[in-house]
């Protein structure tokens, strides 16, 4: 087990460093101005490009940038938006919304999404298959931002069911977190039927109902456990892509979480900020990766042991 | 359901064809395509959009500039089916003239993905050692960045304004989207390498003196397309939502561009008043993917040698 955690922290660092490195190249080292399209429609203000090219050491070669760079990241400094208000001090007010929202999505996606993989999966080719195999590709082929806005004109202004936008409550983050975990609940329930099928061939499931255990012993604790693996390994690869629908969906429906400000940074033209947000994003998708790979240690006795 | 048929039509291939010379993987996918009606839809539906792209004057006598702000936001009518755009525009026609940036976003970053992808990942499988630890690392790191963030922060950094000219608004688009999409592809390659280079026909053709290039490219390469083909069909469709996405946010495809995000993009203020400025064009962008969805769902299967 120990030598195991070592051993992927000893992998994960040089891809932590590569990944920070690569985007910090991207977004101040590439050939061409640094300021352009940072300062909103306008050219950059003088006292801006000094004050980044201070903040940044962007005279030093890009190594010695690069080095200062994490160091500050390493301490909490995130940078600061063009009006020079702390990056870190805002995604602190900020991250407690979206962390609520994806955790809600997650569980959306996990709980809709297993329930109906497995109702799937057990009357192979019945009528509940086909429905969740249909459904399941009209929401993957609709892109979450048209679902986001469809779910508002609907659920939100037609029928009422639903706060329009972010209120403060938790109960108006239901429906976006169900937008947002819309499209990976349909890869769930397409892995767990897929899992649950192979599974219920097996020979151990042909052995457990010959036993004269009753179906849904087999189905729940035999079989549906295995097939679960994967689906674990997708919801926490899956996380990259949670993030960025959070950009879209706090967008629509105005919840004041960091992909919100992402948002509003795009649309503002305010490059430095949209850059230094998204960089913690892809932080915290990192570093949640790890905790996951982590995790497979405690719960997989094959790999704690190797 | 799919294994009933499969078996019925292997047993036939077994009786009918024994006698035929065999087919190559490729034709015998090819046999299979031709008869799932998953993938007849969706070619159809994806030949017309390519119709559309490349000439959209056969599907509108309209030109899409061609715009009346007095029209804004009308209901769609006899003489307009789709109704109108907020500039007054017909919808209908502006739609028809989306496809192309979709398309051609969506074409251009899959086969720069699969041209590059292809070549890290044979390097890699092909050589092996030190140049294969590298470049592993490499694709680890850019495999790291979620697609949709990375792309923010290029585009974010290179934006395109309304003067930039077409060609290059949609360069960035590619090239963002392309530059974190290709490790999938380069991982694919890699391992199918690897198998393939130990097999017995490439010992063979290296015991003939056959050098590097020529078994790289007469047996390897060949061999080692097929997941690629299967990965690069569902990934277009992708690259499409990924683009529409960009663009609804307003960092992606810019104004003089006609695109399916942007119009959404703008529809997004008057869904209650004017649905139909939301509707046509999410409808248009969602058969899109749904078509190259099913289409790299039926080339999987054909392709797929385990379910044979």
């Amino acid at each position: 087990m120990g030598r195991y955690v070592v051993q992927r922290l000893g992998q994960m660092v040089p891809v932590v460093i590569g990944t920070t490195f690569l985007i910090y190249a991207l977004v101040w080292a590439l050939p061409g101005d640094p300021f352009a399209g940072k300062c909103g429609d306008r050219p950059c203000p003088e006292n801006y490009v000094q004050r980044m090219t201070a903040a940044y050491n962007l005279d030093d070669p890009l190594p010695v940038q690069y080095v200062k760079y994490m160091g500050s990241l390493l301490t909490g400094d995130f940078g600061q938006t063009f009006t020079g208000a702390s990056v870190a001090d805002e995604l602190l007010s900020r991250y407690p919304t979206t962390l609520k929202l994806t955790l809600l999505a997650i569980a959306v996606e996990v709980v809709v999404g297993i329930a109906a993989g497995v109702l799937a999966g057990i009357r192979r080719g019945g009528f509940l298959d086909n429905l969740v195999l249909v459904s399941t590709l009209v929401l993957v082929s609709v892109p979450v931002f048209v679902t986001g806005l469809l779910a508002q004109a609907t659920f939100g202004v037609r029928l009422g069911w639903f706060p329009v936008t972010f209120d403060g409550t938790f109960f108006s983050l239901v429906l976006p977190a169900v937008v947002l975990g819309s499209l990976s609940l349909a890869f769930v329930a397409r892995l767990t039927r897929a899992n649950l099928v192979e599974n219920l061939r097996a020979d151990y499931v042909r052995t457990a109902i010959a036993k004269g255990l009753p179906r849904q012993r087999v189905v729940g604790v035999h079989t549906l456990r295995n097939s679960l693996i994967p689906v674990v390994t997708f919801v926490g690869a899956d996380l990259g892509g949670l993030l960025g629908g959070a950009v879209v969906v706090e967008g629509i429906f105005n919840i004041p979480g960091v992909g919100d400000m992402i948002f509003r940074g795009i649309n503002a033209h305010e490059g430095g900020t949209v850059t230094a947000a998204v960089t913690v994003l892809v932080l915290v998708f990192l570093i949640v990766n790890l905790l996951v790979d982590l995790l497979y240690a405690v719960l997989d006795p094959r790999i704690r042991h190797a | 359901m799919h294994d009933r048929r499969r078996s019925r039509r292997r047993g036939r291939r077994g009786g009918g064809h024994a006698a035929s010379a065999p087919r190559s993987l490729a034709g015998d996918a090819w046999q299979d395509l031709r008869s799932s009606p998953l993938f007849v839809i969706s070619a159809v539906i994806i030949v017309v959009l390519i119709a559309m792209a490349v000439v959209p004057g056969l599907f509108t006598s309209r030109d899409p500039q061609d715009c009346d702000l007095a029209l804004s936001r009308q209901a769609p009518s006899a003489g307009a089916w789709f109704g109108y755009d907020l500039q007054g525009c017909d919808l209908y026609t502006r739609t028809v003239y989306g496809a192309r940036a979709s398309i051609l976003v969506g074409v251009l970053t899959t086969v720069g993905v699969a041209v590059v992808g292809s070549v890290v990942g044979m390097l890699a499988g092909y050589h092996g050692g030190r140049l294969d630890a590298v470049l592993s690392r490499v694709t680890d790191m850019f495999f790291a960045v979620p697609m949709l963030l990375g792309a923010i922060i290029v585009l974010a950094t290179f934006p395109s304004t309304v003067d930039t000219p077409a060609w290059q608004t949609i360069g960035k688009v590619v090239l963002a989207l392309g530059l974190l999409g290709w490790t999938t592809v380069a991982r694919l390659m890699r391992s199918t390498v690897i198998q393939v280079k130990q097999a017995d026909f490439v010992n063979a053709a290296r015991g003939l003196g056959a050098g590097s290039r020529r078994i790289l490219l007469r047996h390897v390469v060949p061999n080692a397309m097929a997941p690629v083909i299967v990965y690069a069909t569902i990934v277009l469709g992708v690259f499409v939502v990924l683009e529409a996405t960009l663009s609804f946010l307003g960092i992606g495809l810019q104004a003089p561009v006609i695109s399916w995000g942007i119009a959404i993009s703008e529809a997004r203020t008057y869904v209650r008043q004017s649905p139909h400025m939301l509707l046509f064009p999410s409808v248009f962008l969602s058969a899109t993917v749904l078509a190259f969805i099913m289409l790299g769902d039926a080339v999987r299967d054909a392709f797929d040698p385990k379910l044979r």
